[in-house]
């Protein structure tokens, strides 16, 4: 495999990560702090991916679906942990696990009714079309590396909230001890509120981000959710820097396992996942003894 | 003693009443019945580690469905394939699997377990989904039943419902003895010592890690005997059946009939898709409802529908210890306060 | 000759930068009550852990009688011959009290895993359970859900479980943590008839019953072995001295 070629599946490969740590870090962001299990997250990467496409349907602007989608799916964040999520926490995993799939259910036949059973596609901004030259065979579509650049700030801005702030600050103590962050007085119910629905938006942002390439089609739900789960657990449960290093491994090692193994492209990430749990069954970052 | 008579007669009276249902209710129904049997044998195998064990696990569906592909792979295309051959071979293809799966994850606890079990069964669904192996995302269809002969002498003829019933009804009524026995078991109070208190049993010398893989290959072996005979009476496989979709709807049976007993999930089964069947002729969009059921029966019922016949099934003829408040899987586990 | 039962030599027990345990040996012999003293974040626990497996070791290393445990997992050690009780009471709460006793019997017998028969029927089982709960006095509560004793009780059931799988070496984690007086009584009384035909280590606070019981004393402190030796002597030991007076204006 030559160099050039080399670069774009790497490329490839970061730009999968990048939207995979998007998603996967709102994931590990609910598990961490909230402490549910959440299998619905999948539906909230296909609720952006949905509004993306019905948003620009109807104004032909990619960017007010960007801006658009985020808050729509901020705001279903809020309304569903209000009305469905809290009733989730202290329960034990099997209820969390039956319930987030009732939710599936729910939400699948919802799209389902409004959105039918097509698969739609999305026109990407103007002057994000096109490729840039690599070679003279081998070109890189601009909105990848468009992608890449966008999920590379939204990840420094997470970076930057959780390790610099005092809200990140409650955050990482929720995640690490959640009943000692109780304790001591901070209003739970706020944070909560607000970091499910971030973690949703976060969701919401990967799937609006990825439409105009991947397509919009039932089921791209489940694809997302398998992965995310995946990520999170490499990287460690609750860890949004593990997250990161698991989402890149998986975006790199699938997009490289595509090009070796075609037929077992969707393995790689499994064993690789294998692999990483018989070294540190807590996730690269996770906790380490009980 | 009143309440061990009442505690022999409903069970024999609802066994009596299964063995005799092919001469009471039409084709339709005897099929739909087989269908119960067999979606609470894979339940139940399910609740082994699940109820027993305190592992929930997301990917027993893989169980069920790669049984089913084992009987289309080794079946002759046109033929009806051996049931001495296709069993054995569907029933250990599974019990592996799940001693692969099981060595893996059980590594791991608590949410891990879930989500890496999730993983593993995903992994199963895209082995069938992704490749060439019995016909891709289009699945294979069985043509014939198995056939249960010795030479040229046929004993039973699975191609008449009847005669498929209760070959399906003798396994799962087996099936719920072998669990009985196993739950019963030194083996089988170990496996609860490590649900409640995992840290005790293995500071008392249980071999913990040991004790969770051979239940849940076991698990695994019962959720193949299902997914065999499921796949005969469809006719069909697809990847599906291996989906983690299926893994949580034997979950939701699970919780549903009560996960503390060995015929729980059976009636459970026999709740839900009894419900799956109403819902079905009523919307085209049962599945919302479904899942709105789902969701309202898990907040109601945190021990499962039994909860609501106190009365009918208070005897412990299937019970194993009286229980003081016990959660339904322990909350504690690693790195989470 | 008093026999050794329990060695451990050089023990260390890094946490990232931490060094909880550093260098610490000691032994117990069968028959004897070795107590662990130290004021808080001394490294008891973590010695503890250490020694029942439930903590791998960074250095150094651990004998059970002749044999190298150090590497081996806490249900390994077990079945080696060590018996722990912890400072939290862990048992099965919804189990009743025969049954919590009789699974301890059952991870040491033979076809103690078998998937058929029932525990409930063995009667070699069920004598050797009931034989531990008289010894420790709780013959009475027998078919009472373990979740529904009182503090005392528990703890004291925990001891019966510990017996009844026979081990030589037994570890007692705090077990007088949280007792009134008249229980604590009872259970120094218990522990001290521990040690017959068994080698016994006890981390304990409470010093009354630390110098009634311990035929030797080891006292710790930032995870170090500052003394050791019989009870008056390490008493007198102005190492001991200054570890406590420092914390003589705090809690004790």
């Amino acid at each position: 495999m030559d160099l050039v070629s080399f670069a774009v599946q790497l490329l490839n490969g970061v730009q999968y990560g990048l939207v995979l740590f998007l998603v996967a870090s709102g994931l590990t962001l609910v598990f961490g702090i909230l402490g549910v299990i959440n299998l619905a997250h999948g539906a909230f990467y296909m609720l952006g991916a949905y509004l993306a496409y019905w948003i620009t349907a109807y104004t032909g602007s990619f960017w007010l679906a960007l801006i658009g989608g985020v808050a729509i799916a901020f705001v279903v964040g809020l309304l569903l942990e209000e009305i469905f999520v809290k009733r989730l926490y202290g329960r034990d995993h099997l209820a969390q696990v039956l319930l987030s799939f009732g939710l599936i259910l729910v939400l699948d036949e919802l799209r389902h009714i409004l959105f039918g059973k097509d698969v739609h596609s999305v026109a990407a901004p103007e002057f994000l079309r096109g490729s840039i030259q690599l070679t003279d065979v081998l070109s890189y579509p601009v909105f990848r590396l468009a992608i890449c650049a966008f999920c590379l700030a939204v990840a420094v801005a997470i970076f930057f909230v959780i390790e610099k702030t005092r809200i990140g600050m409650i955050v990482r103590a929720g995640a690490e001890n959640r009943d000692m962050t109780r304790a001591l007085g901070i209003p739970f119910d706020v944070v909560n509120r607000y970091v499910f629905a971030v973690g949703i938006a976060l969701a919401a942002l990967g799937g609006i981000v990825v439409s105009p390439i991947s397509t919009v089609f039932p089921g791209m739900d489940n694809q997302m959710l398998i992965l995310s789960f995946v990520v999170v657990v490499l990287g460690g449960i609750g860890s949004v820097a593990g997250a990161a290093i698991g989402a890149l491994l998986i975006g790199i090692s699938d997009s490289f396992g595509k090009v070796f193994f075609p037929n077992f492209s969707s393995f790689t990430v499994y064993v690789l996942m294998a692999a990483v749990l018989l070294w540190r069954p807590n996730g690269i970052l996770g906790r380490r003894e009980v | 003693m009143g309440g061990k008579v009442r505690g022999r007669i409903v069970p024999a009276a609802l066994i009596g009443a299964a063995v005799a249902l092919p001469f009471l209710a039409t084709t339709y129904y005897l099929q739909f019945a087989s269908k119960i049997l067999l979606m609470g044998l894979l339940a139940m195998a399910l609740n082994l580690v699940v109820g027993f064990g305190g592992l929930v696990s997301l990917c027993h569906a893989a169980f069920f469905g790669l049984a089913g592909y084992m009987l289309a792979i080794a079946a002759p295309q046109y033929e009806a394939g051996s049931i001495w051959l296709t069993l054995p071979a569907a029933v250990g293809a599974a019990a592996l699997a799940a001693l692969a799966i099981g060595a893996l994850s059980l590594r791991t606890r608590g949410i891990y377990f879930i989500m890496v079990t999730l993983a593993f069964g995903e992994m199963l669904f895209f082995l069938f989904h992704d490749t060439k192996l019995a016909g891709g995302s289009d699945g294979t269809f069985i043509y014939y039943k198995p056939e249960v002969a010795i030479g040229t002498l046929r004993l039973l003829d699975l191609e008449k419902a009847s005669a498929f019933y209760w070959v399906v009804l003798g396994f799962t009524l087996a099936g719920i003895a072998l669990l009985a026995m196993i739950v019963r078991s030194p083996f089988g109070h170990a496996l609860a010592a490590a649900r409640v208190n995992e840290r005790r049993a293995r500071s008392l010398g249980f071999p913990i890690y040991c004790i969770r893989l051979a239940a849940f290959a076991m698990s695994g072996a019962l959720a193949g005997v299902s997914g065999y005979f499921a796949a005969a009476q469809f006719g069909y496989v697809a990847p599906q059946m291996l989906g983690w979709h299926m893994s949580a709807t034997a979950l939701a049976m699970v919780v549903l009939g009560g996960m503390r007993t060995v015929t729980g999930p059976l009636l459970g089964a026999a709740i839900l898709m009894g419900l799956e069947e109403v819902l079905r002729a009523t919307t085209e969009h049962w599945k919302l409802v479904e899942g709105l059921i789902i969701i309202g029966l898990v907040l109601a019922f945190p021990e499962g529908v039994r909860q609501l016949f106190p009365i009918i099934f208070k005897p412990h003829a299937f019970r194993i210890p009286r229980r003081a408040r016990e959660p339904a899987v322990p909350a504690r586990e690693a790195g989470h306060a | 000759m008093p026999e050794v039962a329990l060695r451990a030599e050089g023990l260390e027990k890094r946490f990232g930068g931490l060094r909880a345990v550093a260098e610490v040996s000691l032994d117990v012999h069968v028959g004897e009550i070795h107590a662990v003293i130290g004021p808080n974040g001394a490294g008891k626990s973590t010695l503890i852990n250490l020694l029942s497996g439930e903590l791998t070791p960074s250095a150094g290393s651990i004998f059970l009688g002749e044999r190298a445990v150090g590497t081996l997992g806490v249900h390994h050690r077990a079945l080696a011959g060590i018996g722990r009780s912890y400072q939290k009471t862990t048992i099965f709460l919804p189990f009743t009290v025969l049954e919590n006793v009789r699974l301890a019997a059952q991870a040491r017998a033979a076809g103690g895993l078998r998937i058929f028969g029932s525990p409930d029927r063995d009667g070699a089982l069920n004598g050797r359970a009931r034989a531990a709960l008289e010894t420790v006095g709780l013959a009475a509560r027998a078919e009472v859900a373990a979740g529904l004793l009182s503090h005392g009780e528990q703890r004291q059931l925990e001891i019966a479980m510990v017996l009844a799988t026979e081990p030589k070496t037994v570890l007692l984690d705090e077990p007088l943590a949280g007792m009134g007086a008249s229980e604590a009584k009872a259970m120094i009384e218990l522990i001290r008839s521990l040690k017959i035909g068994r080698a016994v280590l006890i981390v304990e606070h409470d010093m009354d019953a630390v110098f009634s019981l311990a035929d030797r004393l080891t006292v710790m402190a930032d995870g170090r072995v500052i003394a050791s030796g019989a009870p008056e002597e390490v008493r007198r030991h102005p190492a001991v001295r200054s570890a406590y007076l420092g914390e003589e204006g705090g809690v004790s």
